[in-house]
């Protein structure tokens, strides 16, 4: 395992992130591509989309897509309840809804808590994050929100 | 000023071009119907005029050389000194066609078409104005009428009474301006009559109560002292006394040709203007000109028009839909609510419906335009079709003042553009057929548009001799289209022509047929929710006709649920609705089931399936059969569940956030809030054909 130790007058930018847990892991991205957080509504499902995409809501007028983070990440689909949370995310003009169990936080962090993925983890993960953060006794696990996305990589079933 | 503003006012420029192109095109017409009076022909030199101006002062060369002999050759047909005949109304109009040209030249910074040179050639020709070659146009151009008259010789005095109406400071106008322009013109003696003044308390700074006497002792004719108030026109009373020397001038033309800079300066005449006084050609004029040239562009047009932004209007238009896919819900809650009865509450609900459904017809309403400039394109492609085949045509238009949604009309031009072509090409005789036919020689294309029963219907006709069916039939059996033993009937025969594949014509002509054939057209209609038919007599021509939904804004559809879903037919692709017991269904295989109609054996599919909601039904008699149209040719059943009711809907881009899916074409928001998809019923069976091959790596099971 590999530590790069930044001093930390270095890196004076602080960043805030909002934490979340999937599937009963922690994970993180930009607050500043949220757009807001609401409750599970029940979405109307898309056909032949991929087992990710859990269907589309109203957002104000807006169609937006939902993704089960849970199913993409690979850790099982989450079966939909009402106290679980859709952050609606806006990257490149692209609104987007992931679903998620409970946000936790938002958190400061400095880019000196980031660190990289350990290289024993696998393909699919680190394809997904760029990177955790290990802030007191957590691991929050940054995520690549731009992978995340439907229209990233479309995949074969 | 910061190079974003030159922007706007570059923009707002060319906005006004098409305004002014589309007033200039209108006097044409005006004039081709025989309209001889002298405000459509001064109409449409103001129209050339401004343009030239306005180029001038962003630098447009070109636009500003051709616009100048052209508005010189107007003038000359406006003064009388020429006649307008057919011939030379012509040839206007080629000359109109290519303002348009430069003006889009202009506008995209290409360059401009070649053939101006050639109008202009012959323009000086037919109205002794001087051809393109003797003319020399100063690089940097001011927006300066320079038809100053170089060949008079007297001098004459004229009394100039000018009164301004209450709407001249309205419209940014100025007197001072005008006078200083009467100067550049001579010598002026000015005196203000003040008794119609107000007391000092009374006084509204807004409404000019002063009239004018002035006295000008000028070399300039009436026309241009007339010129001088072209832009008051309409805004004051004006009277002006003919010359009181005893010798009265006569009228006087404008220079033949266009002086060059030197001209205008005073330091060289061109022969018949040696005699020209400084003062007429004080470059004084040249400069008052201008300043009262722009105020134009602040003159209320007629019927008070404002350009919106049209983001402005799809914003609103998205937030009234909104409004009524908010009402619909407040109006489920409410019938919900426990003891619910027929109360005020209801009664002010009702209204609140009624009244936000006129907001949204309203605002749709913003959004449609006439088809007229679209026609008026269209007169255009007529004239080069002619030209390019060798016949004569006559484009006849009708209703042009229908309205339909903007995007409409802009997808529409290709589709239209391409028919008309098609009609000129492939559908009139040339002229000798037609005189042996008994026809005139000149051919008729006739476009017409109308609302019938909420759609707008576009007609494409010709008088030409009608689809030689014998001859497409056997074109469609050589292509392989059809085979030699298929029987078809006469509409058959005639829809062949919208096949992928198909051209009538033995060679590819060089004009309609570019390899794009009359099934572009077709998709492209299909593609804005509309269809398009034909229908041909024998020797009396041939008629497409487009039907077309009035606004891409809203759909009429069919509320459905499938496999719990709930999801939107469009009503226009619905031929009809069955009951499967009733239905002549027969299975084929297991799980599968054609149904018999009049025109033969309909594959029929289930929605739920295609769209992977469930595995095939394995019974039908439950479900409900939608004969759906998406072709002329092309029909299938669709099983769904269960029909809910018919309803407009707003339609919601689903590839804004998302992606394109096969069989939808967008979404909509019902009235519980939620998402409805709308089915786009061509890529359903094109999808349905292509299963378990292309399409095969999509997951079906459920």
């Amino acid at each position: 395992m590999t530590m790069k130790q930044t001093a930390p007058e270095q890196s004076k930018t602080y960043q805030e992130v909002v934490a979340f847990r999937v599937a009963d892991q922690d994970f993180c991205f930009d607050l500043t591509s949220v757009r807001e957080i609401r409750g599970w509504t029940e979405t109307t499902i898309l056909p032949r989309a991929q087992s990710y995409v859990k269907g589309v809501i109203n957002l104000r007028g807006s169609v937006v897509p939902v993704v089960d983070l849970s199913e993409r990440l690979g850790l099982g689909a989450t079966e939909p309840h009402p106290r679980n949370v859709i952050i609606i995310t806006v990257l490149e003009n692209q609104t987007v809804g992931l679903l998620a169990d409970v946000v936790s936080d938002i958190l400061t962090v400095s880019p000196s808590d980031l660190q990289p993925i350990p290289d024993i983890v696998d393909d699919v993960v680190r394809r997904f994050i760029s990177g955790v953060l290990v802030i007191e006794d957590r691991m929050i696990r940054k995520m690549d929100l731009a992978e995340v996305l439907p229209s990233g990589q479309i995949e074969a079933a | 000023m910061s190079s974003g503003g030159t922007e706007d006012f570059r923009s707002s420029f060319f906005e006004e071009c098409e305004e002014l192109l589309e007033s200039m095109h209108d006097g044409f017409d005006l004039l081709a119907d025989g309209a001889q009076d002298n405000e459509t022909m001064n109409a449409i030199f103001r129209a050339v005029h401004s343009i030239k101006g306005g180029a001038g002062a962003f630098g447009f060369t070109d636009l500003v050389t051709f616009a100048h002999q052209f508005e010189t050759a107007l003038d000359h047909v406006r003064s009388g000194k020429c006649e307008a005949d057919e011939d030379l109304l012509d040839l206007f109009r080629h000359c109109g066609d290519h303002l348009s040209d430069l003006v889009a030249a202009a506008r995209s910074d290409d360059e401009a078409p070649p053939r101006g040179d050639e109008l202009l050639d012959r323009l000086g020709e037919a109205t002794g104005t001087g051809g393109a070659a003797d003319d020399e146009v100063p690089p940097d151009f001011e927006p300066v009428t320079l038809d100053i008259g170089l060949d008079a010789a007297e001098e004459a005095v004229y009394t100039i009474r000018f009164a301004a109406d209450p709407g001249l400071f309205a419209s940014g106008n100025e007197p001072l301006v005008l006078f200083r322009a009467l100067a550049g013109l001579g010598r002026l003696e000015l005196e203000a009559d003040l008794s119609a003044v107000p007391p000092l308390a009374g006084l509204d700074p807004t409404d000019c109560r002063m009239e004018w006497t002035a006295t000008l002792f000028t070399v300039a004719s009436e026309g241009e002292i007339r010129e001088v108030f072209e832009f008051v026109e309409g805004l004051c009373r004006l009277e002006i006394d003919t010359p009181v020397t005893a010798e009265a001038l006569p009228e006087i033309a404008p220079s033949e040709g266009l002086p060059s800079l030197s001209d205008l300066l005073g330091s060289a005449g061109d022969g018949e203007t040696a005699t020209a006084e400084p003062a007429s050609t004080d470059p004084a004029a040249a400069r008052a000109e201008p300043a009262a040239a722009r105020p134009e562009a602040n003159a209320p047009r007629p019927g008070g028009t404002i350009r919106v932004d049209l983001e402005k209007i799809d914003k609103l238009i998205n937030l009234v839909g909104e409004l009524v896919i908010k009402e619909a819900m407040l109006s489920q809650s409410i019938a919900e609510l426990p003891g619910h009865t027929e109360s005020d509450l209801s009664a002010a609900l009702e209204s609140l419906k009624q009244l936000a459904g006129e907001i949204q017809e309203g605002v749709m309403a913003v959004r449609a335009q006439p088809v007229k400039p679209m026609f008026q394109r269209m007169a255009r492609i007529v004239r080069e079709a002619g030209t390019a085949t060798g016949k004569r045509v006559k484009l006849v238009t009708n209703g042009e003042f229908t309205e339909v949604d903007k995007t409409v009309i802009e997808r529409l031009v290709d589709p239209l553009t391409h028919m008309i072509r098609n009609a000129i090409d492939h559908g009139l005789e040339p002229g000798d057929r037609r005189e042996a036919a008994g026809k005139p020689r000149e051919g008729t294309v006739t476009i017409s548009a109308a609302h019938r029963s909420g759609r707008v219907m576009i007609d494409v006709a010709d008088d030409g001799g009608g689809i030689n069916r014998e001859k497409v039939r056997a074109l469609a059996i050589e292509r392989g289209l059809i085979s030699a033993a298929d029987a078809l009937s006469a509409t058959e025969i005639d829809n062949l022509l919208f096949l992928p594949g198909f051209s009538s014509k033995d060679e590819v002509s060089e004009l309609s047929g570019r390899g794009v054939g009359l099934d572009v057209v077709r998709s492209e209609i299909q593609t804005l929710g509309g269809r398009v038919s034909i229908h041909s007599e024998p020797g009396e021509g041939t008629v497409f006709s487009i039907s077309l939904p009035l606004t891409l804004a809203v759909l009429e559809g069919m509320v459905i649920r499938v496999a719990n879903q709930t999801m939107v037919v469009p009503i226009s692709a619905i031929h009809e609705t069955l009951q499967p017991r009733s239905a002549a269904i027969h299975a084929i295989g297991a799980g599968g089931w054609v149904l018999k109609n009049r025109s033969g054996l309909v594959p029929v599919i289930d929605l739920g399936h295609f769209f992977g909601f469930r595995s095939p039904v394995t019974e039908i008699d439950s479900h409900v059969l939608l004969l759906i149209e998406s072709d002329a040719s092309q029909y299938y059943a669709l099983i769904v569940d269960d029909i809910q009711e018919q309803r407009q809907v707003v339609i919601k881009s689903l590839e804004t956030n998302y992606q394109q899916v096969q069989g939808v074409a967008a979404a909509t928001i019902l009235g519980d809030g939620r998402i409805a998809l709308i089915i786009d019923p061509d890529n359903i069976t094109r999808g349905s054909v292509g299963l378990g091959g292309a399409h095969s790596s999509i997951q079906m099971a459920v």
